[in-house]
């Protein structure tokens, strides 16, 4: 049985332009030990897919409006807050973007490291210190018994995020969420975090969901791998599979977006046109606008649908075998 | 720390010094004193009364003299619509009266006004949110000398709960701190109400609740550190105002207080009494002004750094 | 929050008239009830009390001693105080001098504060510094018992109290400003100002304080009710408005003393009183909601 199973998760904020469709339908399932990337630009709901299934969406003005997200047995969209409160920081746990805004300046490190401890086991405060500067000396922080009591500003930006790890990670839990933590950093420092993130995830033998806007950030890390558009997925597939054998316009234009990936000299490509508006009902593909191989047809409403070897598109045209995306 | 507080320190010395020059040079243009009477003073015993209060003298000696007198001794002179007394023993009898209603007043102002602020904060626009915060309302607009009055007609001369004057009773202090306490209860709810909201948008409220912590845990150790930062800032202005309105408040219900003889020495132009209780006021303003932003950067980390 | 908000942007060819700063803010305004009845509650009040000398000059001094006082009736609206003088006369003649004090006092404090806020502002650095320090430091004393000072040394004529109470209403508005004037001195249009060669005093003058007028009109209209507030507070004590000349704050003095026979003396002066400063605080509330386009949550 799968460690996560999402279905048909369906995430709306009520706004004053509109209802703002942020998540239309999104279905995956996670095993244990698992990593899994969510691949897609800024509005593509890929954050607010994860933010739903631990119920941290402000509602009002979010509303979860259907779907189930089932953990071990438990849906985690109809369970009692309280038994919400055992999962989260225990069993499942998340680490953010940008780490000055998600720690609280007003508290010590020691503080918010502890504080996972002190909720969820019976743990003496000295002990659960001790185990905090256990674990800042596990993700890389020098002389942590003495910084362990310093505040979040006095700590630079990799620092801070490597403090956000520990304290995500100290309860070992069975799932680690992390929304874009390397997003905020330097590119040198980006590595760093990587790394950490891997080991830890070998000791604990944790899944871990990794979301990010950076397809080249999942290559050398992900099992598997998610494209989000517009609310909707797009593909899935383990990671050399999706590079290989490339299943959505979409996909492979952020393949053609990656600097790296492309060869010396060419211009560097970007995706024509903008993302959705999501207030406004989308019938079928969400890409149209911007696809190079839209066709009439694509008016139509997509599904998610399997196309062999564990891989799973949302194009008509692909799916029909229409046409063929592989990187030259 | 121990910087700031000696630097806060060092600045407040030549203020006070202002302060005391400047009034000191204002009240001497005072015309008329307590001395004025219907018939006219017969010159001998007027150049005998001028001489006793040291008012021959040219003025910057006057000024010398008073200055040394206060910064040696904390000597305020001797009043002159109270023969024989000194300011100093009219204010030693009449200060720790003002001093107990403005701390009840504080106190009442800041218990009050930050649990409602907070659980308005809490319940937001929700009618737990919307009772409190009219009540606050109404607290901001409606004056301290239109509730006082309309306190003792309801509660004493109407129910018979309290005495309409005085301060003999341990419950003659409700009214009066009430009264007076009511503008800033108001004025802290709104304060403490927006910091919470402010604090409870912030990402790492998220991140708490990520970690499985329960609401009353998220209020309790995550928000009120930095919610009630707006509330502290305003403790300096507020017992300015709380300086202030005690001259209403006294007078209203009759309280022996210096601000009594504040009121008093203005409408019989008591020079003495004026200056004594104007010093005396700048100095307590400074103290508590200086303590409330003791403890702002006590509360934000983030200060202690600068 | 920075939780990821999906774009809400206009499909290409679609494009909205664009809403000015201050269309955005009428509507706004508009929409908030309170402000509106507010405004209208005071604009009315306004008009009465300003009428009541031209057209009934004289009728708050009537006295009928006969008569004493009486509770409200036919012939006297609100009743009559201890005089026999009718109240209403008396709180309208009342809420004239109340205004009257209230808006000359708001004209003192703001042509202080604008200048002030523009100089230290402008002018930033050191001067800066010491003035805002300045503020800082008055702001943190208790400014009331210098203008009562102040009125007993040189005597309570009115124009005195209105300029003494405008003199110690200025400090909001100076920081307000000058935040405003060190936004604004950032902008193009000053810098190609300054490259046109004009003189500091006349940038200041006619480029950067009509730029600040929305600003001032929001603060003075919560700067009026303060002073008003100042001027009863020390006619309540005996020490503003004199004799023969009274105010809301005389009435409610008077009406405190009679309260237990005549409660009708209290209650109408205060409630008037009570409303206006409710109304303007609504109508300046609203408006500087209005026109903060920061303040669009909840």
């Amino acid at each position: 049985m799968p460690l996560l199973e999402v279905s048909n998760l369906r995430t709306s904020f009520y706004t004053r332009y509109g209802v703002v469709r942020a998540v239309n339908d999104v279905s995956f399932s996670l095993e244990k030990g698992d990593t899994l990337g969510i691949v897609g630009e800024s509005g593509s709901g890929k954050s607010v897919t994860c933010y739903s299934l631990m119920r941290l969406i402000p509602q009002p003005p979010g509303k979860i409006e259907g779907g189930s997200a089932v953990f071990d047995g438990v849906d985690l969209l109809s369970a009692s807050p309280a038994q919400l409160r055992q999962i989260r920081g225990k069993r499942i746990s998340m680490i953010f973007q940008d780490p000055m805004t998600s720690l609280n300046p007003y508290m010590r490190i020691s503080e918010q490291i502890i504080e996972p401890l002190l909720i969820h086991e019976k743990i003496s405060r000295a002990d659960a210190v001790q185990r905090a500067i256990t674990m800042l000396q596990e993700v890389g922080v020098p002389d942590a018994a003495n910084r362990v009591h310093s505040y979040p500003h006095e700590f630079s930006g990799g620092m801070r995020q490597r403090v956000m790890i520990a304290l995500a990670l100290i309860t070992r839990p069975e799932l680690l969420i992390a929304d874009e933590p390397t997003t905020a950093l330097d590119v040198t420092v980006q590595a760093q975090i990587l790394d950490l993130v891997k080991k830890m995830q070998r000791e604990l033998g944790m899944a871990v969901i990794w979301i990010t806007h950076d397809l080249g950030v999942v290559a050398g890390f992900c099992h598997r791998v998610q494209v989000m558009y517009g609310g909707r997925v797009m593909e899935r597939a383990g990671t050399d599979e999706l590079f290989a054998h490339t299943a959505h316009p979409y996909t492979r234009a952020l393949q053609k977006s990656i600097p790296a990936l492309q060869t010396k000299g060419a211009s560097l490509y970007t995706i024509p046109g903008m993302p959705p508006d999501l207030s406004r009902k989308i019938e079928g593909c969400p890409f149209v606008p911007r696809c190079e191989f839209v066709q009439d047809q694509c008016s139509q409403p997509v599904e998610l649908k399997d196309i062999g070897s564990n891989h799973k598109t949302a194009c008509l045209r692909v799916q029909k075998k229409e046409i063929h995306l592989n990187h030259e | 720390m121990l910087r700031f507080i000696l630097k806060r320190f060092l600045e407040a010395i030549p203020v006070l010094f202002i302060v005391a020059t400047l009034t000191f040079f204002l009240l001497h243009q005072m015309k008329g004193g307590p001395f004025d009477t219907e018939r006219p003073m017969p010159p001998e015993v007027k150049k005998a009364i001028y001489a006793y209060y040291g008012l021959d003298k040219p003025v910057w000696r006057q000024y010398l003299n008073y200055m040394e007198r206060l910064v040696l001794h904390g000597d305020l002179g001797m009043d002159q619509k109270y023969f024989g007394w000194s300011v100093n023993e009219l204010l030693a009898s009449s200060l720790p009266v003002s001093l107990e209603l403005g701390l009840e007043g504080l106190f009442f102002a800041l218990i009050f006004g930050t649990i409602a602020g907070v659980v308005a904060s809490l319940r937001k626009n929700t009618f737990g949110d919307y009772i409190p915060m009219s009540i606050a309302t109404f607290g901001i607009c409606i004056p301290s000398f239109v509730t006082g009055p309309l306190l003792i007609l309801v509660f004493a001369l109407g129910l018979g709960w309290f005495n309409a004057s005085g301060w003999f009773f341990p419950r003659d202090r409700v009214l009066p701190a009430m009264t007076l306490g009511l503008y800033y209860m108001a004025y802290i709810s709104r304060l403490a109400r927006g910091g919470m909201l402010e604090i409870l948008n912030q990402d790492f409220i998220r991140t708490a609740r990520a970690k499985g912590a329960s609401e009353w845990r998220i209020v309790r150790k995550h928000s009120l550190r930095g919610g009630l930062l707006p509330v502290v800032t305003f403790l300096g202005p507020a017992v300015s105002g709380i300086v202030t309105g005690s001259l209403v408040v006294e007078t209203i219900f009759q309280i022996p207080g210096a601000a009594r003889f504040f009121v008093n020495a203005a409408s019989n132009r008591d020079g003495p009494m004026l200056m004594g209780t104007t010093l005396v006021y700048a100095v307590l303003v400074i103290v508590m002004n200086l303590a409330a932003d003791v403890m702002a950067v006590w509360m934000n980390p983030r200060l202690r750094f600068e | 929050m920075t939780a990821e908000f999906p774009n809400v942007t206009q499909h290409a060819g679609e494009i909205e008239p664009g809403h000015s700063l201050w269309q955005d803010a009428w509507h706004r305004l508009r929409q908030n009830k309170l402000a509106v009845i507010g405004a209208v509650f005071v604009a009315l009040l306004a008009i009465a009390c300003f009428l009541t000398p031209v057209i009934a000059p004289g009728s708050y001094a009537k006295t009928n001693l006969a008569l004493g006082a009486k509770a409200p009736s036919r012939a006297h609206l609100l009743g009559t105080d201890v005089l026999g003088r009718d109240l209403l006369a008396r709180v309208l003649y009342g809420g004239c001098i109340s205004l009257s004090v209230g808006l000359a006092g708001t004209f003192v404090s703001v042509v202080i504060g604008v200048l002030y806020g523009a100089i230290s502002g402008y002018f930033g650095g050191r001067l800066d510094v010491i003035l805002m320090r300045i503020v800082d430091i008055i702001y943190s004393l208790p400014f009331v018992v210098f203008v009562i000072l102040v009125l007993v040394v040189f005597g309570q004529h009115i124009i005195l109290l209105f300029m003494a109470l405008g003199a110690v209403s200025w400090l909001d508005m100076a920081r307000i400003i000058r935040a405003q004037v060190m936004a604004l001195k950032k902008q193009e249009f000053i810098e190609a100002a300054v490259a046109l060669g004009l003189r500091k005093r006349r940038i200041i003058l006619r480029h950067l304080i009509p730029n600040v007028l929305g600003i001032v009109t929001i603060y003075a209209t919560l700067i009026v009710p303060s002073v008003m507030l100042l001027e009863a507070f020390l006619s309540f004590l005996g020490l503003g408005v004199q004799a023969p000349m009274s105010s809301w704050g005389t009435l409610i003095l008077d009406g405190s003393k009679n309260m237990e026979e005549y409660p009708w003396l209290l209650i109408f002066p205060g409630l008037c009183f009570s409303l206006t400063l409710f109304s303007l605080n609504f109508v300046g509330d609203g408006l500087r909601d209005a026109l903060d386009v920061r303040a669009s949550k909840d």
